[in-house]
This record gives structure tokens, C-alpha cells and sequence, in this order.
């Protein structure tokens, strides 16, 4: 094998990959973790007086 | 027993000396920028000297003003999304002691003439050995924090930071080789082009790990904070972390375009440069869309304006990035202002106003206050802030294309249009609007530190924030 076809095959993995992190970071039945992990920083006691926001912290989706 | 209370302790520590270096580091880039426009500034004192306070300045506000800021920012954020204290109280005492004494041998050996020349990496072996062992510490306390933590998730804005101690371990370790020949003096285990290539490999990822992941990190906790609203998109969040890692690594070779470099290397750093774009205007997409909806806060939130007009800076930098890595763009920029002009883009337009505006967040909660002792006063600092920038890249830009077309200018004859001196001479009109934009930004902070003096006297420590009872998901 060349330098050129390790290259070639290294760079169609490389992108096969990116291809599989978005297809789990978008599937469906990984919403709910996600969705569960975007509000972490709201699952907890707001120490200075100012309640973190006068809308709901949840977006409608 | 388990801990019920947060150590605020070492993020107060770490905040507080966020704003005390960064003072002392734009008061040097305020000095080398007067000393431009007038070389005999300092009387020719040799410690006070353009090249020794050069490095100074760069390794102030980069590692003691930024560094500390991400101390203070990763260490409060990664017990609060993981809802429990820091692994361990000693470690953190030494994380914070240890980097403070890196930062004053910093000081002292640089402008002594103590170099490796290596940019952002010019301190000698035995300081290099501390830096090490303190990163190493960090990255215990940081990740043993999350190992116990109560949460089921770790959030984004740990990912981030997360990936930032592995690398920023790695690129130091692998750039600071050297063979010591006195205490004080090494020379680099690489040679010739092998140096410039690890060298810039380094360089690159200081400013993508260090200047970007991050405060990235950082971004993604206080934005969706201050906004009252969760990220806008936490599955972008995902591509946003894995694609901006991934191609960073390999973008250091558009810092030597036209170099002894071999060609191919020189393409595949400018190609990667270019997909940079991509990852980086999703994260700026995704911080700033977290506002819609709730656009009206910007107009009353001054904290929030400096964490917003932060992405807009960034969306901006990483637009000029990958087209000045461009090697026929390149041609023009390289050794010109304008890269400096970029530099400062990122470093007070992104790096600076998201660390100022996670700390008007953070300061007030470590000290047992609502909020700031003067909002207007955050205000004022976020306008001298902004308008000094602006100044500062904006002269910079001009500068920067006036010099790299002088450079390149020739006669009829294939004789150059422009001797060297030449070139300088054109250059002092922007070099005194870039200081007096200078000048703004550093003194923004002053009056930050103001309100930060002010806001502590008015407060009591806090070292009894409560870790919530229940866990949730």
C-alpha cells in the first residue's frame, strides 16, 4: 500500500465516523437524554437571589 | 461523610486573580504599544526592553489572566453541573498556589532574558517541569470531580473543558522537550523544520484548546445561565465538540506557509483550516440562537451583552482564520499587523469579554451578593470594552494590508517601490489608534476591578452553597 491509498482509505474512515456521531447525536431515541442533559445547569439551587429566568427554563420543542 | 457544601474557596481565589493579571497583562500590551510609537519609552532599560516585555505580555494574559479565568470558570462549573464538591480540597489549594508561583517565575525570568524562544512557550525546563505537574494535579481534581459525580450526564461544558486539560497535558509536554544544560538554559529535543512543525503544532492548538475549547466550555454553562434558558441545540453541542477537536489538531501548519515546510503539509494545514469554519460558526450559532426568543434581555442585560458581542467576535475571528490561512491571503498577511489585528480579535473580543462576563456572573455568587455592586458600571466597561476592540482591530486591519502591499510593491526595474523603514514610518498613525483602543479595553478593567473591590467589601464569603439533595437525571 502507498502513502496516497493509507491517506484515501484513513480520510473515508475519518468522515464514516463524523457520519455516525451525528446520526447519534440526531437519532431519536437519544432525544430524551439529551434533551435531559441540556437542563444540568438548571437542576440546582441558584445561590444569588436572581431565580435563574421568569420563563420556563424548558423550551417548547 | 459526604460533603454538602461546594469548594468556592479555590474558584474565589482563581477569580479574584483573573482580574488582578489581567490588569497586569494588558498593562504590559498598553507599555509594548506606547514603546512602538516611542522606542526610548523606557530609557533603554534592558529589562524593560520591547523584546523581553513582548513574551511577558503574551504569557500574562494568555496563561495567568486566561489561565486563571478557566480555573475559576471549569472548577465552579464542574460542581455545579455535577452536583458535588471538588475530589479534593488540598489538590485544589495546590492547583491554584502552584500555577500563581508559575506565573510569578514567569515574570521574573522573562524579563531577566530567561528564554527558549519558542512563542507562548518561551519559559525555561524547571518551569516547564512545574507547569507539568501542576496540569497534571488539575486534571486529577477535574476529572476525579466527575468520576463522583451525582448527575447520570456530564454536561457539554465539562466535554469541553474536558478536552482541553488532555490536550493542553499533551501539547506541553511534547513542545517542552528539551536537553537542559543549566538550570536556566535548554535547548529543544527538535531540530529545523522538525521544530517549527512541532512548534506551531503547539501554537495552533494553545489558541484552539486553550483559547477556544475552553472558553467554550465556559460558554456553554454561563450563556444558557444568564439567558434562563437551555443551550439551543444540545445535539449540536455534540457535533459541535467531537468536529471542532478533530480538525483543529491539524491546523498548525498555516502559521508557515512558504516555509522550508514541505508543500503538502503547508496544503493539508490550510484545507484543514478552512473546515474549521464549519464547527465553529455551529457553536457561535448555537450560543447565540440560545437567546431566541428572549432577545429583549440584551437590551437590559449588560452581562449577557458581553457574552453575546463575545460569540459575535468570535463568529468574526473564526471567519478571518481560515481565510488568511489561505496561502495566496497569506502571502499578503503573514508577519504583517493584521495578524495581530486577528490575535486581538479573538484574545480581547472572544477570550477576554466571555471571561469578563462569566465573571460578573460568578463574583457576585461567591460572595453572597444578587449581583454586582454597580450594573451601570458593567455597562460602562462593556462600552469602553467594545469600542476599544473595534479600534484596536480596525487600525490593525489597515495596517496589516498597508504593510504586506508596501512589502510586495516593486518598480518597472523588479527593484522594490518601499525600503523597509519606509514601511514602519506609514505605520504610526494606526499604531496610536490601536493604543488608544488598547487603552480603553485595559481600562474596562480597571473599573471592573472597581466593582469587583466594591462588590466584596459589600458581601460576606459564601463556603456554604448547598449541594442539592435530590438527584435528577
Amino acid at each position: 500500500m502507498d502513502a496516497g491509498l493509507i491517506g484515501s482509505v484513513i480520510t473515508v474512515l475519518f468522515f464514516l465516523v463524523f457520519i455516525g456521531i451525528v446520526w447519534w447525536a440526531y437519532h431519536r431515541d437519544n432525544r430524551k437524554r439529551f434533551d435531559d442533559a441540556a437542563q444540568l445547569p438548571f437542576q440546582e439551587d441558584d445561590d444569588a437571589g436572581r431565580r435563574p429566568s421568569e420563563d420556563h427554563p424548558r423550551r417548547a420543542q | 461523610m459526604e460533603a454538602t457544601t461546594y469548594n468556592y474557596k479555590v474558584v474565589r481565589q482563581f477569580a479574584i486573580m483573573t482580574v488582578v493579571w489581567g490588569i497586569v497583562g494588558m498593562l504590559v500590551g498598553v507599555i509594548i504599544a506606547a514603546q512602538l510609537i516611542w522606542p526610548d519609552l523606557t530609557y533603554g532599560i534592558e529589562w524593560l526592553s520591547y523584546g523581553r516585555l513582548r513574551p511577558l505580555h503574551t504569557n500574562a494574559v494568555i496563561f495567568a489572566f486566561g489561565g486563571s479565568a478557566l480555573f475559576a470558570t471549569s472548577l465552579y462549573v464542574v460542581q455545579r453541573t455535577c452536583q458535588t464538591r471538588l475530589l479534593s480540597d488540598g489538590l485544589a489549594s495546590f492547583v491554584f498556589w502552584g500555577w500563581q508561583l508559575v506565573i510569578v517565575l514567569a515574570a521574573v525570568t522573562l524579563v531577566m532574558g530567561i528564554t527558549t524562544s519558542k512563542e507562548y512557550a518561551e519559559l525555561e525546563w524547571p518551569i516547564d517541569v512545574l507547569i507539568a505537574v501542576v496540569w497534571v494535579a488539575y486534571a486529577v481534581l477535574f476529572f476525579g470531580t466527575i468520576m463522583k459525580r451525582k448527575t447520570k450526564y456530564i454536561y457539554v461544558a465539562n466535554w469541553f473543558f474536558g478536552a482541553y486539560i488532555i490536550t493542553i497535558a499533551l501539547l506541553h509536554i511534547v513542545n517542552s522537550m528539551a536537553f537542559p544544560v543549566t538550570l536556566t538554559k535548554s535547548y529543544s529535543m527538535y531540530a529545523g523544520v522538525h521544530d517549527a512543525m512541532v512548534q506551531w503544532w503547539y501554537g495552533h492548538n494553545a489558541v484552539g484548546f486553550f483559547l477556544t475549547t475552553a472558553f467554550l466550555g465556559m460558554m456553554y454553562y454561563f450563556v444558557p445561565k444568564q439567558a434562563g434558558r437551555p443551550i439551543y441545540s444540545y445535539r449540536l453541542s455534540i457535533v459541535h465538540f467531537w468536529s471542532l477537536n478533530f480538525i483543529y489538531m491539524w491546523a498548525g501548519p498555516h502559521h508557515l506557509m512558504y516555509t522550508a515546510l514541505p508543500d503538502w503539509t503547508q496544503s493539508l494545514g490550510m484545507v484543514f483550516s478552512l473546515m474549521l469554519i464549519a464547527p465553529s460558526w455551529g457553536g457561535m450559532m448555537n450560543g447565540i440562537m440560545t437567546l431566541s426568543g428572549a432577545w429583549h434581555k440584551l437590551r437590559t442585560d449588560p452581562i449577557l451583552k458581553f457574552l453575546i458581542t463575545a460569540l459575535s467576535f468570535y463568529g468574526m475571528s473564526t471567519f478571518e482564520g481560515p481565510m488568511m490561512s489561505v496561502k495566496t491571503v497569506n502571502a499578503l498577511s503573514h508577519y504583517t499587523e493584521w495578524t495581530i489585528g486577528h490575535v486581538h480579535s479573538g484574545a480581547l473580543g472572544w477570550v477576554a469579554m466571555i471571561s469578563i462576563g462569566s465573571l460578573y456572573y460568578l463574583i457576585p455568587r461567591l460572595f453572597g451578593r444578587e449581583e454586582m455592586w454597580s450594573v451601570r458600571l458593567i455597562n460602562v466597561h462593556f462600552w469602553w470594552a467594545t469600542i476599544g476592540v473595534v479600534l484596536y482591530i480596525a487600525s490593525m486591519w489597515i495596517a496589516g494590508v498597508a504593510q504586506g502591499l508596501m512589502w510586495r510593491a516593486t518598480n518597472d526595474d523588479g527593484t522594490l517601490t518601499y525600503s523597509f523603514a519606509q514601511s514602519v514610518n506609514a505605520m504610526y498613525p494606526f499604531y496610536t489608534i490601536r493604543l488608544v483602543g488598547g487603552f480603553m479595553f485595559f481600562a474596562g478593567m480597571l473599573l471592573m476591578a472597581y466593582n469587583v473591590w466594591k462588590t466584596v467589601a459589600a458581601g460576606r464569603v459564601v463556603n456554604d452553597a448547598r449541594i442539592p439533595e435530590a438527584v435528577h437525571a
